[in-house]
Formats: structure tokens, C-alpha cells, sequence
């Protein structure tokens, strides 16, 4: 018994040794808040070597446990990247620092109209830099599905698909839908009007796969269903792997979104926070996430540098013409979250 | 005297328990008994009683009993069959059993998914054998499946140790005696190992019916659990007091699951897992 | 016989549920294509990048971590705690075990959330709630599993020893030990795994930058699992396989030897 509990122990210490080479002795820390695989790993050693700031990664799935987590105030982060209604709430609610943009040399790279459709949750550019931009729409399976089927939101009703449909698993993004069939806004507080959007999805309900987010992706590539409700940069990690895939995003209308950085008033050290951004911005940096990411990147540097097929790819890259007939979602205040969490659950309860 | 001061020992233990479960426990109370801005209030609690909140419990009801019980009904022919062998290191079996923990219970269901949707490994070889696929994904059943598939363990294990504490030369009287297997199984086999039973359902029940993450994953967001509930108050709804109103209700499952457990076992004899 | 073959067969069965996922899972991290469902031919590359990936070894240190220091201090405390339970009456036993067992029954949700509403008001979050959050979950299996043996303990023994002059913690040592490290043994491995696998408790407890291998698992299952995860638990899974044959080689070597001495 002695003999095995001193095996033990020296299995542990090895075990320890192992991996204790992992631990660095830091001076400074950047805290980072993102969504989950939205930076290439690689950029951030990039940084740590470049600058000696060591960086705290965090993920989480969607903003609203962004916000809990943040608000919670259990950890003091540094820099927070977020949508659009979201960077809009954290800006209202005074949480977010005014970016010194002098500091920031490489923000030049980031294309202008970007900032300019920012202004729907920014309205004077001062608290946030976009990263990544995008739609919703429909990924669908050429094989099962015809291309002038999906022009119209209506197809994820069609009984023929039973079965293999997607539904987004995030309240805004499913609503969306019945909203705009319904030729209201997706911003819409209307009880009326989110009521009908709600007897449409029930209706639906038996015809959906699943409700799922980034997973649609997989799911999918794997063939499990002919369409799913997406964001455009899964639909092109999609298309990639599954030629057989196609997006479109249907004429109703749809949501464009905008995922921003912003410092947050726990920022511990604004300058180093805003060497991150720069960082960030600068093409090389800026071409790793894109590759690794492959969503929309609001950067020019490196859309000169991108393939022509690429670059035309509508998929990754919208035309204007849909982005105009895109929303971008605006925050709601409490009670009409309130509301749609409500509805969302009775959605899903049934 | 010697007593006393060995109780002693315990004091470190007790400091512990005030300290991370106790006083936990009184937060959970009084962020349920509050609301936003700091009033006393039952809403939260009586929020069990809404219709979204009282259909997500009783699903969740409904799908733990059936996990449960489908343990039960696995575990102790297993058990029977495992005391059968004869194995002198009883340990050897529970490691078996609880190898697998080793291995990330998340990955695992994930593979489970794999195995199982509708493009997966075995709808691929059931169809290439002429058999029409099973489709079982993002199903309430493929929740029952999953949950069944993490607590096994948890069920055979308790009955096994019991099983394994009946001694043979019990039997061998009853036998002597006349009793048939049947006679024997019912009256002296079963009630030896009730409380490795009950501490299974025990262990079993709970942590099924406030599970969240199996229905997360396996349910395909169709699914929507008590704990699904909770978790989504918590980390999406932004509404702590909700949250925690709910989670009371929960305690109290808990609470009824001790006094169950109490009154059947013996110092905690039948809980232990080895 | 029918019976012996039924038997077996279920027994199979039921080894093929438990294992079958495993199976799948480390035949994917020898795949060489990142897709689930399609083979892409073998290959080691997965291990090599997960030796590499700075974020991975991190959340793999972080978790054997917390799980040997929770293990332990987890073991001490309840080992101490079970003897004083032993020594108490009726009553105190029974509210000792109704607390015990209350982390026990508890839902995983509820036990982290109510430790993260306690501890954000005093810290920060980090690495160190997550190790107090496995303590506390940790101590009851430890107290379940030490408690029987000391139960089965016959008191005139110890009595007897300090009658005759022993030191307690002699008695202790010489006495009361032998039978019941099995149970602290047990009870050590038990917390071992619990803390290994827990996903829920540390995502409610845990700060930036802290992950475990679950946390760290459940966050890569919305956008796609890194196959170097896959590699991680194979080897993790491997060092376990190892270590139980091994244990079951080794006395099961000195039970014969027992024997053969005779």
C-alpha cells in the first residue's frame, strides 16, 4: 500500500513537472472578452511576444452570457468584443471607455462605411472598433433544395422539409424570421406584433430539426438537414468543407450584424488595451483571424489582398444591395427582453 | 473523554460546511426572496407555478423517472449477473464502471451523437444492411438516452456493493431450508439490498431530473428542462432572482430525496458508491 | 447453458454502451481530416499539435490541478471529518451526514450558482473558487466512503490499545488505519474523478482565463471541437486504463503470492 501511494506521488510529481512548463511569470495582463474561436490562438502569442502583455482569454456563447458574466462583476476585463445591441447596451449604460483613436494608428486599414453602419448602436464612433460584419440567412443544401426556393423566408415552413429544418438557438435570430415575413421590424416591441411572430414559430416547431447555433455548421456539412437558419460566416466555414452548399439570403429582408470591440470601464491599463485594437487592425494580424475565422472582415488591407473569387464570394462578403435590406438588431430595454425571453421559452416549451 | 476530543477532528469540517454550504444556501434564499430592487417578494418562488415553468418541470420529472427507472431495470440484473462471476476484487468491477468518467462526459454524448444522428455511424451500417435508420436525434428520447448512459454507473454501483455484502452461507440456509430462487430473491436478496436501491434512485433521480447540459446538447434546443430554465435565468435572462426562486424548488426535491434516504439507510452505509 | 450465454451476452451489451463512444472518440483523434463523420486516414498530428497548443496545456494544468489539490485537502478534511462523525452521537451524526449529503443531492446547478453568489461578494473569481467549489463537492464522497469502514471497526480494539498504553495517534496508526485506507483510497480516487469530469460547478465558478478541460470542451462544442481535444482525453483516458491495471495486476500478484507462502 505505502509503495503504491509513493508511485502515486511520483506520478503526480511528474505529472506536475510535465506541465508546469506552461506557466509564465507576467508583468502586465490583458484581460480579453470574445466569442468563442474568434481569434486565431496564434495572433494572441503573436502579441504576447511582440509586447510582453500577458493575455487572459475568455470565451462565452452569446452576449446575453456576455453581459451576465461582465456584470457579475467577478472578473475585470480589459477589452470585450460583442454585437451590435450589445455594444449599443454596454454604451448606454455608461460601461464602456471613449477609445483614444490617436492611439490607434492601424484603425486606417478598417474601411469607413463600416464605421458609418456602426453608428446604428455607435452614433459617434467613439466607443468601438468593428471586427467582423455579416448576415443571417439560409445555408441549404443544393442536393435537397432548389436555389429559387429559398429567395423567401417561407421555405423554412414548407412541409416537404420536415424534419430538416434549422432554427437558430438565440431568440433574436429566430424572431427575426416571422418578423419579417410579417413586414415588421426585427427591433419590433410590439406585444401584437411579437405574439403573431410567436404562433408562427409554434407552428413551425414540428417541422424543426433542431434549434442550434454555431453546431448548424457541422450538422449541416454532415448532411443532417437540408437548411438551416445562419450567420454568413458559418455559412462560408459550411461551403468550405461541403461544396454542395449554398446561402442565400431571402428577399424579405434580414438582420446585418456587427461584432465591435469596445474597452469596458474595468479596463485595467487603457493604453495597453488600445495597443491590442491596433494590433489588431494591422493587415498581417488582421489576414491570420481572417483566414482562421472567415467572416467578413471590415478590414481593406486585407480584401485588396483576398483572391477575386473571394472576394466575390456573396457568401462571406454581401453586396450592398442586401445589406441595405438588412436591420441591424438595437438593444431593447428591460421589460421587452423581458417579453422576448418569455415568448422565447414558451417557444421552446412547447 | 477520548470521545469527545476526537470529535474534534470533525471541527475543520464543520467550519467548512457553514462557510461554502450553508451559507451558499442562504444566499440562494435570499436572492429567491428578493426581487431587482431589493423588496421581499414570493413571485419568484411561485414562478414554479407559471405554465412555461410548470411544463418544464414536469417534462423534466417525466424524463428523470424514466432514466431512473430504465437504470434501475438495467442495473440489477447486471449487478446479479456481475456477483454471479464471482470476482474477488470487487474494486476491479467498480473501476470498470467508472473508467469512463475518465474520459470527458460531454465528448462522450458527443459521440453519442455521432453515433446516433441521422447521417451517423450506426444509421450508415444499419442502412447498409438493408434496415431502415433510427431517428433518434434532438428527441426527448435521445435525452433519456444520454442521461441513462451517464448515471448506469451511478445505479450499479450501489446495488452491486450491497449485493456483494449478502453472504452465501444466507442463501445456502435458505436453501437448506427449502426456499426456491424465487422465494429466495424476494424475500431475502431483494430487502438486503434495498438501500443500495434506494441510494441509486437517490443518485440517480437528482442529478436527471436538474440536469441541463444532456438536454443541451442531445435535445437540439427542443428540449427545455428545469435546469434548462434556470441556467438560461442565470446566464441568459439576466435574472438572478428568477433563477434562484426556481432553484428553491429544486432544494426541496432534494430535501424530500434526504429524508427518504435517511429513514432507510444506516449511517450512511447504503450511499457509498465502492 | 441459455442462461450462461444470455448472461453474457447482456454483459456485452452493456460493456459495448459504456465503451462505444470511447472507441469512436479515440479512433477520431488518429483522424486525419478535422470532419467528424469522414475518415481522412491515420495520422499522429493531432498529438503533436496538442503538445503545441499553449491554451490546451493550460486548461489541461489547470484542471490536474484542481483536481489532485482539491482531491487531497478534500481527503484530509473528510478523513478528520468521518472520525469526529464516528465519535458523535445520534443526533450530531445525523446533522453532520443531512449537511454532508446536502452537496451530494444537490443540483450541480444550484451548488455552483450559490457558491458564485457567496464568493463574488468577497473575490474576484479565479482558479481559486473553482478549488473551493471542488473541495466542497469532494469532502461528502470522501466522508461516504471512509465512514462504512470505521463503522465495521470493532471500538473495543482502540480502547483496548490505549488501555494498554498506546498513544492515540499510535492506536491510530496501528490500528484504525490498516482498515480503513481502503476507503480514504477510495474515497481519494472518487474525488478524483468527480473533480476531473465536473463541468457545471466550474462554469459557474471560474474566472477569465481559467479553464478546465470541461469548460474548455464546452465552449469548442458550439463552433466545432478541436480533434486535439480528442487527443488530450484518449491519453487521458489511456493513464487511467493504465493505472487500474496495474493496481489490479500488482495485488492481485500479492494476493496470490499470499498464498503461495502458506
Amino acid at each position: 500500500m505505502k509503495r503504491k501511494l509513493c508511485m502515486l506521488a511520483l506520478g503526480i510529481a511528474a505529472i506536475f513537472t510535465l506541465t508546469a512548463c506552461g506557466s509564465s511569470d507576467s508583468k502586465e495582463t490583458l484581460t480579453v472578452l470574445n466569442y468563442g474561436k474568434y481569434v486565431d490562438p496564434e495572433v494572441i502569442e503573436m502579441f504576447e511576444e511582440e509586447t510582453g502583455i500577458h493575455v487572459d482569454y475568455e470565451e462565452y456563447v452569446n452576449p446575453e452570457e456576455m453581459y451576465t458574466k461582465y456584470k457579475a462583476g467577478g472578473i475585470d476585463y480589459d477589452v470585450i468584443c460583442t454585437s451590435d445591441y450589445m455594444v449599443e447596451r454596454l454604451i448606454s449604460e455608461g460601461e464602456a471607455l471613449e477609445i483614444d483613436f490617436s492611439n490607434m494608428p492601424l484603425k486606417e486599414n478598417l474601411d469607413d462605411s463600416y464605421f458609418e453602419f456602426s453608428k446604428a448602436f455607435d452614433p459617434e464612433n467613439k466607443y468601438s472598433v468593428p471586427y467582423f460584419f455579416g448576415t443571417v440567412g439560409i445555408l441549404y443544401n443544393t442536393k435537397m433544395v432548389d436555389a429559387s426556393e429559398v429567395q423567401s423566408w417561407n421555405v423554412l415552413w414548407d412541409e416537404k422539409y420536415k424534419d430538416q429544418i434549422i432554427m437558430a438557438n438565440s431568440v433574436r435570430d429566430t424572431f427575426l424570421v416571422p418578423l419579417k415575413l410579417k413586414g415588421y421590424s426585427s427591433n419590433s416591441t410590439n406585444e401584437k406584433e411579437l405574439q403573431e411572430a410567436l404562433k408562427m414559430l409554434e407552428e413551425q416547431k414540428p417541422l424543426v430539426y433542431a434549434y442550434l447555433v454555431d453546431e448548424c455548421g457541422d450538422e449541416m456539412i454532415a448532411e443532417n438537414a437540408a437548411m438551416a437558419l445562419v450567420y454568413s460566416g458559418e455559412a462560408a466555414y459550411a461551403e468550405t468543407m461541403n461544396p454542395d452548399l449554398d446561402y442565400s439570403v431571402p428577399a424579405e429582408g434580414s438582420n446585418m450584424w456587427i461584432d465591435s470591440w469596445l474597452i469596458p470601464k474595468t479596463c485595467k491599463n487603457q493604453e495597453n488595451a488600445e495597443k491590442f485594437l491596433d494590433f489588431l487592425c494591422r493587415e498581417d494580424v488582421a489576414m491570420k483571424n481572417f483566414e482562421y475565422v472567415y467572416y467578413a472582415t471590415p478590414n481593406k488591407a486585407v480584401y485588396d489582398k483576398l483572391d477575386p473569387e473571394l472576394q466575390n464570394d456573396k457568401t462571406i462578403f454581401p453586396d450592398e444591395e442586401t445589406l441595405n435590406n438588412c436591420e441591424i438588431y438595437r438593444c431593447l430595454d428591460d421589460e421587452s427582453i423581458t417579453l422576448y425571453n418569455n415568448l422565447w421559452k414558451e417557444l421552446k416549451a412547447k | 473523554m477520548i470521545k469527545q476530543s476526537r470529535q474534534l477532528l470533525a471541527g475543520p469540517y464543520i467550519v467548512w460546511i457553514i462557510g461554502f454550504i450553508i451559507l451558499p444556501v442562504l444566499m440562494i434564499l435570499y436572492y429567491a426572496f428578493t426581487d431587482a430592487a431589493g423588496a421581499f417578494t414570493f413571485s419568484n418562488v411561485a414562478a414554479i407555478a407559471e405554465p412555461i415553468h410548470l411544463k418544464s418541470l414536469l417534462l423534466a420529472l417525466k424524463l428523470g423517472i424514466l432514466s431512473t427507472l430504465i437504470c434501475l431495470v438495467l442495473s440489477y440484473p447486471l449487478a446479479m449477473i456481475l456477483n454471479g462471476l464471482h470476482i474477488q476484487k470487487h474494486s476491479f468491477i467498480v473501476f470498470i464502471f467508472v473508467l469512463p468518467m475518465w474520459m470527458n462526459f460531454m465528448l462522450r454524448i458527443l459521440a453519442w451523437q455521432m453515433l446516433l444522428s441521422n447521417n451517423g455511424i450506426i444509421n450508415t451500417f444499419l442502412q447498409s444492411l438493408g434496415f431502415s435508420g433510427i431517428n433518434l436525434m434532438n428527441t426527448q428520447t435521445a435525452v433519456v438516452f444520454g442521461m441513462v448512459y451517464d448515471y448506469l454507473p451511478f445505479m450499479l454501483l450501489p446495488i452491486y456493493n450491497s449485493l456483494v455484502r449478502i453472504r452465501k452461507d444466507i442463501i445456502e440456509a435458505a436453501k437448506d431450508l427449502g426456499a426456491n430462487n424465487v422465494t429466495v430473491f424476494f424475500k431475502i436478496i431483494f430487502p438486503l439490498t434495498l438501500s443500495g436501491v434506494i441510494s441509486g434512485i437517490v443518485m440517480v433521480f437528482v442529478p436527471a431530473l436538474t440536469s441541463f447540459v444532456i438536454s443541451d446538447l442531445l435535445g437540439g434546443g427542443k428540449v427545455l428542462l428545469i435546469g434548462n430554465v434556470i441556467e438560461q435565468s442565470f446566464m441568459q435572462g439576466m435574472d438572478w432572482h428568477l433563477g434562484s426562486g426556481l432553484s428553491l424548488v429544486l432544494m426541496v426535491f432534494v430535501l424530500v430525496s434526504m429524508a427518504f434516504m435517511n429513514g432507510k439507510g444506516k449511517d450512511g452505509e447504503g450511499t457509498a458508491v465502492w | 447453458m441459455v442462461k450462461k450465454s444470455i448472461e453474457r451476452i447482456y454483459l456485452i451489451l452493456i460493456f459495448l454502451f459504456l465503451y462505444l463512444p470511447i472507441g469512436v472518440l479515440i479512433v477520431l483523434s488518429f483522424n486525419n481530416s478535422k470532419s467528424r463523420v469522414q475518415w481522412g486516414g491515420f495520422t499522429l498530428h493531432w498529438y503533436q499539435e496538442l503538445f503545441r497548443s499553449r491554451v490546451i496545456m493550460e486548461a489541461f494544468y489547470t484542471t490536474i490541478t484542481i483536481m489532485l489539490a482539491a482531491s487531497i485537502i478534500a481527503t484530509l478534511l473528510g478523513t478528520m471529518a468521518a472520525l469526529g462523525i464516528h465519535a458523535m452521537k445520534r443526533r450530531g451524526k445525523a446533522i453532520m451526514l443531512g449537511a454532508t449529503n446536502i452537496p451530494l443531492l444537490n443540483a450541480d446547478i444550484v451548488t455552483g450558482i450559490s457558491l458564485m453568489l457567496l464568493l463574488i461578494r468577497f473575490t474576484r473569481l479565479g482558479v481559486n473558487t473553482v478549488l473551493i467549489a471542488h473541495i466542497t463537492f469532494n469532502i461528502p464522497y470522501v466522508i461516504l466512503n471512509v465512514l462504512p469502514k470505521l463503522n465495521s471497526l470493532s471500538p473495543n480494539t482502540y480502547e483496548a490499545a490505549l488501555d494498554l498504553g498506546a498513544t492515540p495517534f499510535y492506536a491510530f496508526r496501528k490500528i484504525i488505519w490498516p482498515d480503513i485506507k481502503g476507503g480514504v483510497f477510495s474515497g481519494f480516487l472518487m474525488a478524483v474523478t468527480m473533480s476531473l469530469d465536473d463541468f457545471s460547478i466550474t462554469y459557474f465558478t471560474k474566472g477569465a482565463g481559467v479553464n478546465t478541460l470541461s469548460t474548455m470542451i464546452y465552449t469548442e462544442m458550439k463552433k466545432g471541437i478541436k480533434p486535439e481535444m480528442y487527443a488530450l482525453s484518449t491519453i487521458l483516458f489511456l493513464i487511467a486504463l493504465i493505472l487500474l491495471l496495474l493496481m489490479n495486476y500488482r495485488s492481485s500478484k500479492k494476493s496470490s503470492e499470499a498464498v503461495s507462502r502458506i
